[in-house]
C-alpha cells in the first residue's frame, strides 16, 4: 500500500534530527509536525511528547528520522539514525535523507514485524504549516453529516495540525532540552505597527467591552419598556405596521449577540459575530455620511419644503385620474349612476387628505428635521424610514386599493351565488360542496334580477378595482425595492468576504494538489495548496439570517387572489402568524 | 514521460492530449483546446463597431462610440476569464484522489479535488446535448449511507467535449490506476 508523508516546507532547510508528527493508520500516512535536532535525551523527549499529547488530545509520536548532509553521505550518521528507530520503536519508521542542495530527497521506510516484505510507494506532500494550521475546512452542504467525518482524510491533517499549536510554542533557540524546528523557526515576519495594535488591543477591547455592556444595559431596558408599551392595543398595531421599528429590533438583537460576555465555541460563532460587527460599522459610518450629506445646506429642509407641494402633485393625478374614470375611459361605457357615485366618493377622499396633509403643513419640516436625525442609527434605519413615509404619504392609495377590492369582492361572491341559484344549484355549508336546491319561482324570479343587475354593473367596479390595485401594486414595488436593499445591508456577511479576499488560506473549501519535478527512483513529490472558497460560497454559508422572508404566496395563488378580489399583503414578516 | 495525440471534439473542432505518468500511482491527463482565433476576435470587435457607428449616424450622439469601446473591452474579458476553457485537466493520485483543473484563457484556474474514499468509479455515460447524443467521462462518487448507490455525477471535459475514441484512452489510464487501490490491502475498509 503507498505510504503518504505530509512534510511541512518550513523544515525543508532544517538540520539532522528526528520528526515527530501524528501517525495516521487507516490511511497509511504520517504528518509531521516538527524536528527534533541532536542533542536530546530519548528519555526527555518521550516525556515531552507525553505532556503534549495530554494536552492537545492528538497522539503525537516519533515517526522517524530526517538527515540534512550538506557534504557526501554519511555512513556512521545512517547507522546512528537507524539505531534510533529501535529506541522509539514506531512502527514504520520513516527515514528521509537530503543531499546537499538537491531537490530530489530518498525516502525509506523499515518495517521490523511486517508480513509482506513489498516494497511501499512512497508519496512525499509538501504543505505550508502556517496556512494549513490558520485555515477553516468548510465541507460541502450536502455531505456535512454524522458520515461525513470518516470520509474526509484531509479534515483529520488539518485538525492535527491546528490543535497542535502548543507544538510550536518551543523552538530551537529555546534553551529547554527539546530543540524544535517548525514554522516559528523561520522567524515570523511582522511588522512593529501590528505588535503595537496587538499591544494597544488589549486595553481597546477592555474600553470597548465596557461601552458596549452599557449600551446593552441601555437597550435591555428600552426592550424591557417597549414590551410594557406594546401591551397597548394601538401602539403595538402601529408597531407592527412601521417597518423602522422592525429594523430597530433587529438591530438591538444584534447588539446584544455582540455585547454578550460569552466566548465564541466554536469557528461559526466567531465568524457571525465578527460579521455582524462589521456589518452594523459600515451601516452607522453610511448613516452618519448620509446625515452630514442631509444637513449640510439645509438640504433636509428644502426637502420638507417640496414634501407639500409633492402630496398636492400626486393628489392632483388622482383627481384627474377619476375625473377620466367619471367620463369614458378608454373609450369603455360605463354606467352612469354607479360611475357619479363611486367617483364622488373617491374625491370626497382625496379632499379631506389634502384637507389633513394642509393642515399638518406648518410641522412637516420640524419632525423631518428630528427624524432625519435617527439616520445615524444606520443606513438602513435610514431607508426604513423612507419606506415608512412613502407608506404614509400614499395611505389613500391603500384606502382606495382597500375600498375598491372589498366592493369588487362582495361581488364576485354575490355573482358566484346568484349563478349558482341561475342553474339550480346551492353550496352546501354543511357539506362543503354545491349540491342541487329547488327554489321557490319568487325566489328565481329575485335572483335573477339581482344577478343580471350585478352582472352590468360588474365592469365599472372592476375598471376601479383595477386602476387602483395597479396603483398600490406600484407603490407595494418601490416599498419592496427598498426593503431589498435594507435586507442585503442587513445579510452581507461583509467580514467574511474581506477575509476571502486578503486572506484566502483561511476558507478552505479543500486543497489542490501540485506535482513538482520527479526523479526516477525518488519518492513522488506533491504541493499541497489551499484552495479557497468561492465568494458565492462564503455568502452562503455566513450569510445573517433577517427577519422577513418572501415572497410569501407563489405567483400562481397571487393572481387568483387578485382575480377574487382578496386583499393581498406581499411581505410576509418572520413574526406574523399564518392564516 | 509525455505523449500528445490529436483528436476531434464532439463538434469537430481539433482537440490534443496530453499524458503524462509521474509514478506508478499518479497520472495526469490534460485535454487542450483551441486558442482564441484572432479571425473570430477581430469579426465580432468589427461587427459590434459597425453597429456603433450606424446608432451614430442616426442619433449623433458620441456616446454611443464610446460605450460601443467600453462594451467591447468588458465584454473581451468577462470572455476570456469566465467563458473560453482552454485547458482541462485530470490528475489521477492512486490513495490520494482525482484533481480535476479547469484552465481560463486568462490563466485563471479551477480546481476541485476529489478524495479517493469519495470516488466510487470513473465510467463513461450518454447524455442528450441539444440535438446529438454524445459521450461524456463521470467521476461517480459514492453515497455514505449506501454502499450500493451513487451520491453525485461529476462530468468530465465538459467545455472540450472529446469523442468516444479519446474518452477510451483517457478511461483506460485512469482505471489502471483506481485498480490499484482494489488489489491493495485495504485496511480502511474494515468497518
Amino acid at each position: 500500500m503507498v505510504l503518504k508523508v505530509f512534510f511541512p516546507s518550513c523544515c525543508s532547510s532544517a538540520d539532522s534530527g528526528i520528526l515527530i508528527g501524528r501517525w495516521i493508520s487507516e490511511q497509511n500516512s504520517a504528518v509531521i509536525l516538527a524536528v527534533v535536532h541532536f542533542p536530546f535525551i530519548p528519555v526527555q523527549v518521550k516525556q515531552y511528547l507525553g505532556e503534549v499529547q495530554r494536552v492537545t488530545k492528538v497522539s503525537v509520536s516519533v515517526l522517524g528520522s530526517w538527515s540534512n548532509s550538506k557534504q557526501e553521505k554519511e555512513e556512521s550518521l545512517s547507522e546512528f539514525l537507524e539505531d534510533l528507530g529501535t529506541i522509539f520503536c514506531h512502527e514504520p519508521w520513516i527515514q528521509i535523507s537530503k543531499e546537499g542542495d538537491s531537490k530530489f530527497w530518498s525516502c525509506s521506510v523499515l518495517q521490523k514485524h511486517s508480513k509482506n516484505p513489498q516494497e511501499e510507494e512512497i508519496i512525499l506532500v509538501y504543505y505550508d504549516q502556517r496556512k494549513v494550521m490558520l485555515s477553516h475546512l468548510h465541507p460541502p452542504l450536502d455531505t456535512a453529516g454524522p458520515g461525513a467525518e470518516d470520509a474526509s482524510k484531509l479534515s483529520a491533517i488539518f485538525d492535527t495540525v491546528a490543535r497542535s499549536q502548543v507544538l510550536f510554542m518551543t523552538d530551537r533557540y529555546d534553551e529547554g532540552p527539546i530543540k524544535l524546528t517548525h514554522w516559528q523557526s523561520d522567524g515570523v515576519e511582522a511588522s512593529i505597527i501590528v505588535e503595537l495594535l496587538k499591544q494597544a488591543s488589549v486595553p481597546a477591547c477592555m474600553l470597548l467591552t465596557l461601552l458596549l455592556s452599557l449600551l446593552s444595559g441601555i437597550s435591555c431596558s428600552a426592550w424591557k419598556w417597549n414590551s410594557w408599551v406594546l401591551k397597548f392595543w394601538p401602539l403595538s398595531f402601529l408597531w407592527s405596521k412601521l417597518s423602522t421599528c422592525e429594523q430597530l429590533g433587529h438591530r438591538l438583537q444584534h447588539l446584544q449577540v455582540i455585547s454578550s460576555n460569552k466566548k465564541a465555541q466554536n469557528q461559526n460563532q466567531l465568524m457571525r459575530k465578527a460579521n455582524i460587527f462589521v456589518s452594523l460599522l459600515i451601516d452607522v459610518a453610511l448613516g452618519i455620511l448620509l446625515m452630514s450629506w442631509l444637513y449640510r445646506k439645509n438640504r433636509i429642509g428644502h426637502l420638507a419644503d417640496t414634501l407639500i407641494p409633492v402630496a398636492d402633485h400626486v393628489a392632483e393625478e388622482l383627481q384627474d385620474l377619476l375625473q377620466w374614470l367619471m367620463g369614458a375611459p378608454a373609450g369603455l361605457k360605463m354606467n352612469r349612476a354607479l360611475d357619479q357615485v363611486l367617483g364622488r366618493f373617491f374625491l370626497y377622499h382625496i379632499h379631506l387628505w389634502i384637507s389633513y396633509i394642509h393642515l399638518l403643513s406648518p410641522f412637516i419640516e420640524m419632525i423631518l428635521w428630528y427624524v432625519g436625525l435617527s439616520a445615524c442609527l444606520g443606513l438602513t434605519v435610514a431607508l426604513c424610514i423612507l419606506s415608512d413615509i412613502i407608506a404614509l404619504l400614499t395611505f389613500h392609495i391603500y384606502c382606495f386599493y382597500v375600498y375598491g377590492a372589498r366592493l369588487y369582492c362582495l361581488k364576485i361572491y354575490g355573482l358566484s351565488s346568484l349563478w349558482r341559484l341561475f342553474r339550480g344549484k346551492k353550496w352546501n355549508v354543511l357539506r362543503q360542496r354545491v349540491d342541487s336546491c329547488s327554489y321557490d319561482l319568487d325566489q328565481l324570479f329575485i335572483g335573477t334580477l339581482l344577478f343580471t343587475i350585478l352582472l352590468f354593473l360588474l365592469p365599472t367596479t372592476a375598471l376601479y378595482y383595477l386602476v387602483f390595485t395597479l396603483l398600490r401594486l406600484l407603490v407595494v414595488i418601490v416599498q419592496g425595492l427598498i426593503h431589498l436593499l435594507v435586507d442585503l445591508i442587513d445579510s452581507l456577511p461583509l467580514y467574511s468576504l474581506i477575509l476571502r479576499l486578503c486572506r484566502s488560506y483561511r476558507l478552505a473549501a479543500g486543497v489542490k494538489f501540485r506535482v513538482l519535478e520527479q526523479q526516477d527512483g525518488k519518492p513522488l513529490r506533491l504541493l499541497m495548496q489551499i484552495n479557497p472558497l468561492s465568494y458565492g460560497g462564503v455568502v452562503q454559508t455566513y450569510r445573517l439570517p433577517t427577519y422577513s422572508c418572501y415572497p410569501r404566496d407563489s405567483w400562481a395563488s397571487l393572481c387568483k387572489k387578485l382575480f377574487l378580489g382578496e386583499l393581498i399583503y406581499p411581505w410576509k414578516h418572520k413574526g406574523d402568524k399564518q392564516n | 514521460m509525455a505523449e500528445e495525440r490529436r483528436f476531434l471534439s464532439a463538434s469537430g473542432v481539433p482537440i490534443a492530449l496530453r499524458r503524462r505518468q509521474h509514478s506508478a500511482s499518479c497520472r495526469e491527463l490534460a485535454v487542450r483546446g483551441p486558442r482564441l482565433q484572432l479571425r473570430s476576435l477581430s469579426a465580432a470587435t468589427s461587427a459590434v463597431w459597425l453597429a456603433a457607428y450606424g446608432l451614430f449616424a442616426l442619433c449623433e450622439n458620441s456616446l454611443v462610440l464610446s460605450a460601443a469601446i467600453f462594451i467591447t473591452l468588458i465584454g473581451l474579458i468577462i470572455y476570456l476569464h469566465f467563458v473560453k476553457i482552454d485547458q482541462e485537466s485530470l490528475l489521477v493520485i492512486g490513495s490520494l484522489g482525482i484533481q480535476v483543473t479547469s484552465a481560463y484563457a486568462s490563466g485563471k484556474e479551477s480546481t476541485t479535488f476529489i478524495e479517493m474514499g469519495q470516488v466510487k468509479d470513473v465510467v463513461i455515460n450518454e447524455a442528450i446535448h441539444m440535438q446529438k447524443v454524445i459521450y461524456y467521462l463521470c467521476i461517480l462518487l459514492q453515497d455514505p449511507e449506501d454502499p450500493q448507490g451513487v451520491s453525485e455525477v461529476v462530468p468530465l471535459f465538459q467545455s472540450s467535449k472529446p469523442r468516444l475514441d479519446c474518452l477510451i484512452e483517457v478511461y483506460k489510464s485512469c482505471q489502471e490506476i483506481l485498480e490499484q487501490r482494489k488489489t491493495a490491502p485495504q485496511s480502511s475498509e474494515i468497518k
